[in-house]
């Protein structure tokens, strides 16, 4: 199984260790040469320099044979365009893309996007945490 | 009417001024603090603060009514990319026009179905190729929605076509002769005009039938 993970932030490149580990052929872009840093000193899947909205390049990068795309640069925008192209020009199944805004996320997941967004699980798990706190769980002790 | 411009650069903050100037209403976003506070002596209220692609943004900007019109002018591709598909798809905006900044993105746009889009460098470089032809074939006009374009060609001595009357070509399907300007007089191409060298021959073909129509035409 082939795996294009663009952007190798602290996200990107842990999916990117992750599922090298679990079997898959990962290959990595971002525009900064520095952050094949964050896959370690011997990262033994492709990893290519450049900006993920290049069609030229994400050619380069094995899009066409690719099971599966993540789009996680910094940034929101980016990462819809790439999973859109990815979704409709190269006909890609699994198309996952990182979006922080809430309010895009869930615009794009009803147009038929797989969007992730850290800022509502950790509004979620955050809520989840404070909920628990409320006096009713908390155990009353008498003395 | 109403338009919302979003980006208030060069072009965003000219175009807010010309289509103020023709007594429209209109509202600026620009996203830099900066850039937002010289807008803001010229522009007062009709300029906001705000990221245009984040949709509270274009709420306060008023994408609800909905506007007439709004343009992507900012001088981000995806975010012109973002900006135009919200507004058109979430807020039924029935007029969008999204400047392209990299020419490379075109596709992008084309893919998206944000039409129309205005890209500086492409009109730029179709106006020299005019003025200054490198090739033998001349991009004039590219007809993005019927998938079809307009070129010029350079009828010379050495051109195979040169004597021959249009009927007789074998002109590749999908490409047809429009018309031929002669010393200054242009007329509509039929089967029975006669090509000559110094012609400028104007013809309409789908992409990808270039070198085919050069073959018949300049044998190159």
């Amino acid at each position: 199984m082939n795996a294009l993970i663009i952007g190798c932030g602290r996200v990107g490149s842990s999916i990117a260790l992750q599922l090298q580990r679990e079997g898959w052929d990962v290959t990595v872009v971002d525009e900064n040469e520095d952050a094949l840093a964050r896959l370690g000193d011997h990262w033994p899947g492709a990893f290519i320099v450049g900006h993920g909205m290049d069609v030229d390049l994400l050619r380069e990068a094995g899009i066409e044979e690719a099971d599966a795309v993540v789009a996680a640069t910094d940034g929101d925008n980016t990462n819809i365009v790439i999973a859109q192209v990815a979704q409709k020009r190269f006909d890609i199944g699994c198309v996952v893309a990182r979006v922080l805004d809430p309010a895009r996320a869930d615009f794009y997941t009803t147009r038929g996007l797989r969007t992730v967004c850290p800022t509502k699980t950790a509004i979620d798990t955050l809520m989840e945490a404070v909920r628990s706190c409320a006096p009713t769980n908390v155990a009353r002790v008498t003395l | 009417m109403y338009a919302i411009v979003a980006g208030g650069g060069k072009v965003g903050a000219n175009v807010a001024r010309s289509l103020l100037r023709l007594g429209n209403e209109v509202t600026l976003v620009e996203q830099e603090r900066d850039r937002f506070e010289r807008l803001e002596d010229e522009f007062e209220h009709q300029v906001q603060r705000g990221d245009a692609t984040e949709l509270h943004v274009l709420e306060r900007a008023g994408i609800g009514r909905p506007p007439d019109i709004v343009l992507a002018l900012t001088g981000d591709d995806e975010d012109n990319l973002v900006i135009a598909q919200l507004a058109r798809e979430k807020y039924g905006v029935e007029q969008v026009i999204a400047r392209v900044n990299d020419p490379r993105n075109q596709a992008h746009f084309d893919l998206l179905g944000i039409s129309p889009t205005v890209c500086a460098t492409s009109s730029i470089m179709a106006l020299v190729e005019h003025e200054v032809p490198e090739h033998d074939l001349i991009h004039l006009l590219e007809l993005r929605k019927e998938n079809l374009e307009i070129v010029e060609v350079a009828i010379d001595r050495d051109s195979p076509s040169a004597g021959k009357r249009v009927e007789a070509l074998e002109l590749p399907d999908g490409a047809r002769l429009i018309s031929v300007m002669r010393s200054g007089r242009a007329e509509i191409a039929v089967g029975s005009t006669q090509l000559e060298a110094g012609d400028q021959v104007l013809a309409i073909l789908e992409p990808g039938k270039e070198d085919e129509l050069r073959r018949v035409l300049l044998r190159r």
